[in-house]
């Protein structure tokens, strides 16, 4: 043993230590016990999301139905479907909601548009940035609603005023965050796409661009938040039609049941929201494999 | 700094106009960073349809004189000329994940025929049939055979590779090394193989370049006959050699820690 042990350290690793005799070892089942055996029974994510909504739902109905709540100050979701009813069949519900969608459309589409080709600019080129990005967040910080003094000298209280108020207060939130996922964009990509001849155009379109897709689809998912906000507050402040002003002449009457409609209309408007921005994200981004949550 | 550009009008000879047969050829070449010159007096020829490889330590400044060959860094002293017609392979494969893998090879190309050849060169480098997958559910060796293909499209007349297969694992290198000496024995791009394995340098190279100090040290030609296999008195000698320039004794290495990589000297435990 002693002979061999001059010459022979590669054996020195490989001697049973006196820890490794005797002495038992914690183990343990790495699961925990808890296998995921072959066929689970899965809920589908549609009804899981709904869930939340049917329970909030269920709750608004039973503090109505067992009079927790005077009727006057919270009307039942009975009465409120009723008074749906009654103002779709009379025609004044679809006019007020058309108002309010090609409203919120057209204010969103050129806010996207504005924000998006500014985000571009000044993403990509850095006189753009020096430009431009200092002024967007300097103007980010001012409350839109603050402009609609401006706005209604500018012009009048019509549908271009509604429509620009709009435009503006959702510009920002596409400007912030696709400026900042186009920074974001892994600059070894734009090496690469430089090397493999592309240029500045093919640059944006094939780089740029769909790397910057993830951080716009937030700032869309917020802008259409901020659409909405807008809206009412501009229907509420000067308008004759629309659903803000529906629930402002409701106000007068004292119809609780109308304005709740109006609220939850609100609310329906913001879910469709949702579901286009997550239809855009699985078609956009159906290349990603991110972490989904556990 | 001032007294280093002086040697500059020295080689101030024509180097633009088109030289027969030579795809890179730098002279007095300099790149300093901060207070430290990197690259100090490089002067490298590469003619076409050669195999050379930079072989050189972490930091000795190879991936940047790729850098600077590849147009990427422009604060560079000295005479350049480079193969207009050039591809690069990087060592992560740098594919864009939204696009398909057709769509990454034939990347910015503007002929008619790309697709075509796009779809020949996946075929060529045993990736036929998955033009549609995306990149992100390839492995790491099928990802760098991506890269190759997106190289091997343009037709290059110089191909750069920078430690295209440090990321990969022995059993892929393997074959991809393989792989890279016959597209190049096929196409006969002049090509210029940064790596620090030595191996890998003297498995591919017609010629090794020993980067140390800013400038290269020793120009081997490497005269094996091919298929090359890493056993064989000539091999080891190279092997010595190089590892001797880079400043490594492998006998001294050979005996270190117990368990080490190379497996071809472990002596069998005594009974």
């Amino acid at each position: 043993m002693t002979a061999a042990a001059a010459h022979t350290i590669a054996d020195a690793s490989f001697r049973p230590s006196e820890t490794a005799v005797g002495v038992p070892l914690e183990v343990e089942d790495p699961t925990d016990g808890r296998r995921t055996t072959g066929r689970r029974f899965v809920v589908p994510g549609w009804v899981r999301r709904l869930a939340g909504p049917v329970l909030l739902l269920a709750l608004w109905w039973a503090v109505t139905g067992f009079h927790v709540v005077d009727s006057r100050s919270l009307t039942g979701p009975g009465s409120v479907f009723r008074a749906a009813h009654e103002m779709w069949g009379s025609g004044e519900l679809p006019r007020d909601l058309g108002t309010s969608l090609s409203r919120v459309g057209w204010g969103l589409a050129i806010g996207v548009a504005v924000g998006l080709a500014l985000a571009v600019v000044s993403g990509f080129f850095r006189l753009g940035e020096d430009l431009l990005d200092s002024s967007m967040n300097i103007l980010r910080t001012v409350p839109v609603v603050a402009l609609t003094p401006l706005i209604i000298v500018w012009m009048g209280i019509g549908e271009p005023a509604k429509i620009f108020l709009i435009a503006t207060g959702t510009a920002f939130p596409i400007y912030m965050n696709t400026f900042a996922a186009i920074r974001g964009v892994d600059n070894k990509l734009v090496e690469a796409g430089k090397a493999f001849g592309l240029g500045r155009l093919g640059l944006i379109r094939r780089v740029i661009v769909p790397g910057a897709v993830p951080g716009f689809l937030v700032g869309l998912r917020w802008s259409w938040g901020v659409a909405w906000l807008l809206l009412i507050f501009a229907e509420q402040v000067n308008a004759s039609s629309g659903i803000g002003y529906l629930m402002t002449q409701a106000q007068s009457w004292n119809r609780t049941d109308i304005i709740i409609m109006g609220v939850v209309l609100y609310g329906l408007l913001g879910l469709l929201g949702d579901v286009v921005v997550r239809l855009l994200e699985g078609t956009l981004l159906s290349w990603r494999r991110g972490f989904v949550g556990t | 700094m001032t007294a280093r550009t002086a040697p500059r009008e020295a080689h101030s000879a024509p180097t633009t106009s088109p030289e027969h047969g030579v795809a890179v050829r730098t002279s007095a070449l300099r790149r300093v960073f901060g207070e430290r010159a990197v690259l100090d007096g490089v002067d490298l020829t590469v003619h076409s349809g050669e195999f050379v490889v930079l072989l050189g330590a972490s930091g000795s400044g190879k991936s940047t004189l790729l850098k600077i060959l590849s147009g990427f860094d422009r604060r560079v002293e000295g005479d350049i000329s480079v193969a207009k017609r050039r591809a690069v392979v990087f060592q992560e494969p740098r594919l864009l994940p939204w696009a398909r893998v057709l769509a990454n090879v034939t990347v910015g190309l503007r002929d008619k025929d790309a697709r075509a050849r796009g779809i020949t060169a996946l075929a060529e480098v045993g990736l036929a049939g998955r033009e549609r997958s995306r990149p992100l559910t390839l492995s790491g060796g099928e990802a760098q055979r991506v890269a190759l293909a997106r190289a091997l499209v343009r037709e290059p007349d110089l191909v750069m590779l920078d430690e295209p297969f440090g990321a990969l694992d022995a059993l892929t290198r393997v074959k991809m090394h393989g792989l890279l000496r016959e597209l190049c024995e096929r196409h006969r791009p002049a090509v210029l193989l940064v790596t620090h394995d030595v191996d890998e340098a003297i498995l591919l190279a017609d010629r090794v370049l020993v980067l140390s100090g800013g400038r290269f040290h020793l120009d081997q030609p490497v005269d094996l006959p091919s298929p090359r296999s890493r056993t064989g008195i000539e091999f080891g000698r190279l092997r010595t050699r190089l590892l001797h320039e880079l400043g490594v004794n492998e006998e001294l290495t050979r005996y270190e820690p117990p368990g080490a990589t190379d497996t071809t000297t472990g002596t069998p435990p005594a009974r």
